[in-house]
């Protein structure tokens, strides 16, 4: 028989620390919806969904009963929409408004992928779509967009930097009376992976296949505590923790997506293995920081921490699947995490600290409250510091910043569920409008010479 | 295929008696029993083979924590190969 041991430690990261799959999102191809008729191309993307992941929530809450596994989680991400809406033309928000009616048929809590590639440049139909985000997100309820506005290889399209500052801007305030939910659902990424689960950034990139079930884990909560267990050890002992953990909850992942893509007759594509924390009590990746040492989250000494961690989970999940991808690694969501929120609330995590953060772990600046008057140049400048340390450093990096209309430090922004809530934080408002106006492209930079 | 019952709580007569009930009814086969007291908390692991269950398994793992509720204990009942792949390389 399986060791008691074994069994009772299940249980109790199930139970008492939150241990869950945190998603299984289903990638799904749009490219053969394209027609001369952009109402036609509607109809087929909507069909299309319906047909593809019809039984995605419910096989996914067959799961999670038989195996007794909590699935938080069930969304869909399709081909970047851009690339539709150039091919059938008309308005980009009537698709944007196909998804949002497709994802409630389907019953999943987020369809992402009204999405746009313009690392190297503006393809027909970007422009329109990235003009189109803040009406798009303002009249869909499910619906998340992400712009990849960098890469390695490419370099950083500094146009598509400044009209995502100005994006970002007007979503939150075409949703300021539901406290800006519209900047929420808009990432702007640097080296966008295509095969991301989570949300608000998953999209079906053009090098997937038709149909795949993506699988992201989570367990902030399963490694906090085991640290405590452990006690006083030496941080190589507090490394080799996290990989053993992570192992563990990987591996619940790989079942579960094998389970959900044998059932789905969809490929399994692969497992996130990412720590991603929630507001809950108890799942919080800051308080995995504390608990390595730090009084709290922000003080000198995090980054070392995140490294560490970031590392330590990709080491041990990575062992645990047969096939690795998304944005696997250590989150850092503001409104999304119980310690972060406490952190930026007394003022000692702030935003420079965060974005050094993101130079170690595996995503970006993400879910980040700003005043609500802060300019639309200083939050496309955020957006290309953060670009270039992913673009530098062959990372993904990301941006979801909220401007939040009408407030300012001190006040908070308050969405509900797994978006959180979060205080506003200080944005340093010396003016980089000239450097944002230029326009054109970083380029590439070498990847040779490293120092 | 095979299944694991875990029962955590406070001891008490009849808990045996109370989920094995339950699997005689649904046609599920108890195969192996372990359990140990640890203070006052009662950790009781049945492995279980629901081949032949007369009912689909999510609606045998309702039955049991309706029964655990009903006891103040908290039950279970997950397909074994959930901890193999966890726990084994």
């Amino acid at each position: 028989m399986i060791n008691t041991h074994d069994i009772l430690e299940t249980i109790q990261m199930i139970d008492q620390e939150n241990l869950d799959v945190r998603t299984i999102t289903m990638g799904i191809s749009l490219l053969d919806c394209a027609d001369s008729d952009a109402g036609r191309a509607c109809g087929k993307i909507y069909d299309k969904i319906c047909r593809c992941a019809g039984e995605l929530v419910k096989t996914g809450e067959d799961i999670s009963k038989e195996y007794g596994i909590p699935i938080i989680n069930k969304r869909i991400s399709v081909t970047p929409v851009a690339m539709v809406a150039a091919a059938s033309g008309g308005d980009p928000v009537r698709y944007a408004l196909a998804l949002d009616r497709a994802a409630e048929s389907t019953g999943v809590n987020f369809i992402g992928g009204y999405s746009a590639l313009v690392h190297k440049g503006f393809g027909p139909g970007d422009l329109r779509l990235i003009e189109s985000i803040p009406e798009a997100l303002s009249r869909t309820e499910r619906v998340c967009s992400s712009v990849n506005i960098g890469t390695t290889k490419a370099g950083i399209n500094m146009d598509a930097v400044a009209k995502m500052g100005r994006a970002i801007r007007l979503a939150a305030e075409r949703t300021a009376d539901r406290d800006c939910i519209g900047a929420a659902k808009l990432v702007v990424f640097c080296n966008a992976p295509e095969d991301n689960p989570f949300m608000a950034g998953a999209f079906h990139g053009p090098g997937e296949p038709d149909c795949v079930i993506n699988v992201g884990v989570s367990g902030p909560g399963v490694v906090r505590a085991a640290l405590a267990k452990a006690g006083d050890c030496s941080i190589s002992e507090v490394a080799e923790l996290v990989k053993r953990t992570a192992f563990k909850i990987t591996r619940m992942g790989q079942l579960v997506a094998q389970e959900a893509s044998r059932r789905l007759g969809a490929p399994f594509g692969i497992v996130d293995l990412s720590l991603a924390p929630t507001p809950a009590v108890g799942d919080s990746v800051a308080h995995i920081l504390e608990e390595m040492g730090l009084e709290c989250c922000g003080a000198h000494g995090t980054t070392a921490a995140l490294a560490l961690l970031n590392d330590a989970v990709k080491k041990g999940g990575v062992m645990a699947s047969s096939q690795v991808g998304g944005l696997s690694g250590a989150f850092i969501p503001v409104t999304e995490d119980a310690g972060m929120i406490h952190a930026a609330r007394s003022g000692v995590l702030t935003l420079t600290k965060l974005e050094a953060m993101t130079a170690v772990c595996s995503v970006g600046l993400d879910m980040i409250v700003i005043p609500g008057d802060t300019p639309e140049e200083v939050i496309s400048a955020i957006i290309a510091d953060e670009a270039a340390i992913g673009m530098v450093n062959s990372k993904t990096t990301a941006v979801r910043l909220i401007p939040a209309i009408g407030k300012q430090p001190g006040e908070e922004l308050n969405f509900g569920g797994l978006l959180g809530s979060g205080p506003v934080m200080q944005v340093n408002r010396s003016s980089p409008a000239r450097f944002i106006g230029r326009g054109g492209r970083i380029p590439a930079p070498l990847q040779s010479l490293k120092n | 295929m095979r299944a694991v019952i875990t029962v955590i709580g406070k001891d008490m007569v009849g808990i045996l008696a109370k989920v094995s009930g339950v699997c005689a009814e649904n046609g599920v086969n108890v195969l192996e029993v372990t359990q140990s007291i640890l203070q006052d908390l009662f950790a009781m692991i049945m492995l279980v083979d629901i081949s032949q269950s007369t009912i689909p398994f999510d609606q045998l793992s309702d039955r049991l924590s309706a029964l655990g509720k009903e006891m103040g204990l908290t039950v279970h009942a997950m397909h074994e190969e959930i901890f193999h792949s966890m726990h084994r390389v």
